[in-house]
């Protein structure tokens, strides 16, 4: 899977938790998913649920932790598919 | 001199209905909302009948986004839809998530007999015997909490004031309301947005059926099986939605103009304290005659003044019971007319009295008495009150007063008057 595809996907999960469409719209690797898009901090244990399930892997919650922007996301998930 | 309360609101998601008109044309038709529920059956439950609104996933599509739909279970969403069309009913717009603005004076009490079972039984039970404790999200405890729908509600609306819930079992839903009204009347509120919700799930009615209070004997003829009043009555159906009303006191409603469905003119709420007969599950009758006696007083009225009475009125053995209560509660030798909701929509448990009583205020602000359904054979026991009952509708522009009672696990007991508004 190319990281643009796994980009897409996780843009794409994020999509219903956003609360600022405007940010979204121009979303890119560097966007906050807490800061820019708004998403509440509470809703981040289901979005990384939802990674799990769309790629098939285990991110553990030190993983999890680490998780800030987008780009952060694809990037740990790009080294959990190896 | 406490102040005067009025019903300015109501939404209400039922079996026969999912709005208010359709709901008063459902009611005016004595149109059952009772269905066969195949899973019932293969499940081995005795009762294979319940009652479940329809089209309440689309609906909730329309009204709320995927984000707050991920959090909503059965209760959350059929009692999030009454509420804001009750808010809407109310001539109130809807609040922009992005409008901070908050509403001081408005909260909401939401009740709830049993609460999250689908959510506890599908998911918490489950993952967590399964040690996957992490996989339950960060949605659970607000699908399982109490309070949950009155949470939700309160974030949709931005309301400002007590958000809370309450818990009565079948009598819930009437709680709910004198409970709003009450803080209305003590000046800490101006508008309370109350009633009652139950979700639609196996897991509440199983209980039940293992009871044996649930009807076993219509399987083959849903439409029929809700029987209140009928000496073939044999057990209850179990039902489920949400009626809320929005309760305003009288000046907020002058002041912003709204139009006014009834007023709240009297309540009263006791306990049997499970003595004279009463127990967990029967209702102590010197405390239910007491309780409509205690909403008569509160109103100022005598029993002679009440023009329809809508009853409890399950399909259990203890109809016959509950008819001679309102005899002796009123004082009356012969009663006005006498109806059950349920014989169309099946118990709604915390819900029931908030859907009924919905149904209560449409009769009494449009005039007209619903038939109860089913009773075509009234039970021998309450034979003299006979010519009460009315089998098909009956149009009565005259009434003024209708009296709304329920009574609930507990011996707990609850009753509310409510008055036609004439301006």
């Amino acid at each position: 899977m190319s990281e643009q595809e796994i980009f897409d996907k996780v843009v794409k999960i994020l999509e219903p938790y956003v609360k600022n469409e405007e940010a979204f719209a121009s979303v890119v690797k560097e966007t906050s998913i807490l800061e820019d898009l708004k998403v509440n901090s509470a809703r981040l244990v289901d979005v990384v649920l939802a990674f799990e399930d769309e790629f098939d892997i285990e991110i553990a919650d030190e993983d999890a932790d680490a998780v800030v922007t987008v780009g952060d996301a694809v990037r740990i998930i790009t080294e959990k598919l190896g | 001199m406490s102040r005067r309360v009025v019903v300015t609101g109501m939404g209400v998601v039922a079996p026969n209905a999912t709005n208010l008109k359709s709901f008063e044309q459902a009611l005016r038709e004595g149109k059952s909302g009772l269905r066969f529920i195949e899973e019932l059956a293969e499940l081995k439950f005795g009762c294979h009948v319940a009652g479940v609104p329809q089209n309440v996933d689309a609906l909730c599509e329309e009204y709320f986004d995927e984000d707050a739909l991920m959090a909503m279970n059965s209760s959350h969403r059929m009692g999030c839809l009454a509420a804001v069309d009750a808010w809407t009913d109310a001539g109130l717009e809807r609040p922009d998530p992005k409008d901070d603005t908050v509403h001081w004076d408005t909260g909401a009490v939401i009740g709830t007999g049993v609460g999250g079972l689908d959510t506890a039984c599908e998911k918490v039970g489950p993952l967590t015997d399964a040690k996957k404790v992490r996989r339950l999200g960060s949605t659970t405890v607000e699908q399982v909490m109490g309070s949950g729908v009155a949470a939700r509600v309160g974030g949709l609306l931005a309301l400002g004031n007590q958000v809370t819930a309450n818990s009565s079992a079948c009598s819930t839903g009437n709680e709910a309301i004198i409970m709003g009204a009450e803080r209305i009347q003590s000046g800490k509120a101006e508008r309370m947005l109350c009633g009652g919700v139950e979700g639609a799930t196996k897991y509440i009615w199983s209980g039940f059926d293992a009871m044996r209070v649930l009807c076993r004997t219509h399987n083959d003829r849903p439409e029929e099986a809700s029987r209140p009043m009928s000496a073939s009555a044999a057990g209850f159906i179990p039902g489920s939605g949400g009626g809320l009303v929005m309760v305003e006191s009288l000046e907020s409603a002058e002041a912003r103009g709204a139009r006014i469905h009834a007023e709240i003119l009297g309540s009263g709420l006791n306990c049997g304290g499970h003595r004279t007969g009463g127990s967990m599950t029967a209702p102590n009758p010197d405390s239910v005659q007491r309780c409509i006696k205690l909403a008569l007083e509160d109103a100022g009225i005598s029993g002679e003044e009440i023009d329809a009475i809508n009853g409890h009125l399950t399909a259990t053995g203890a109809d016959k019971t509950e008819v001679n209560n309102w005899s002796k509660g009123l004082e009356r030798e012969t009663l006005p007319w006498i109806c059950s909701t349920k014989s169309m929509i099946g118990h709604g448990l915390g819900a029931a009295g908030a859907i009924e009583s919905v149904a209560a205020i449409l009769m009494v602000s449009k005039g007209f008495v619903h038939p109860s359904i089913n009773c075509e054979d009234v039970h021998p026991e309450i034979e003299r009150f006979a010519d009460s009952i009315p089998h098909k509708l009956v149009e009565m522009p005259e009434m003024k007063t209708i009296i709304k009672a329920g009574f609930g696990f507990g011996d707990v007991n609850s009753c509310l008057i409510f008055r036609k508004w004439e301006g």
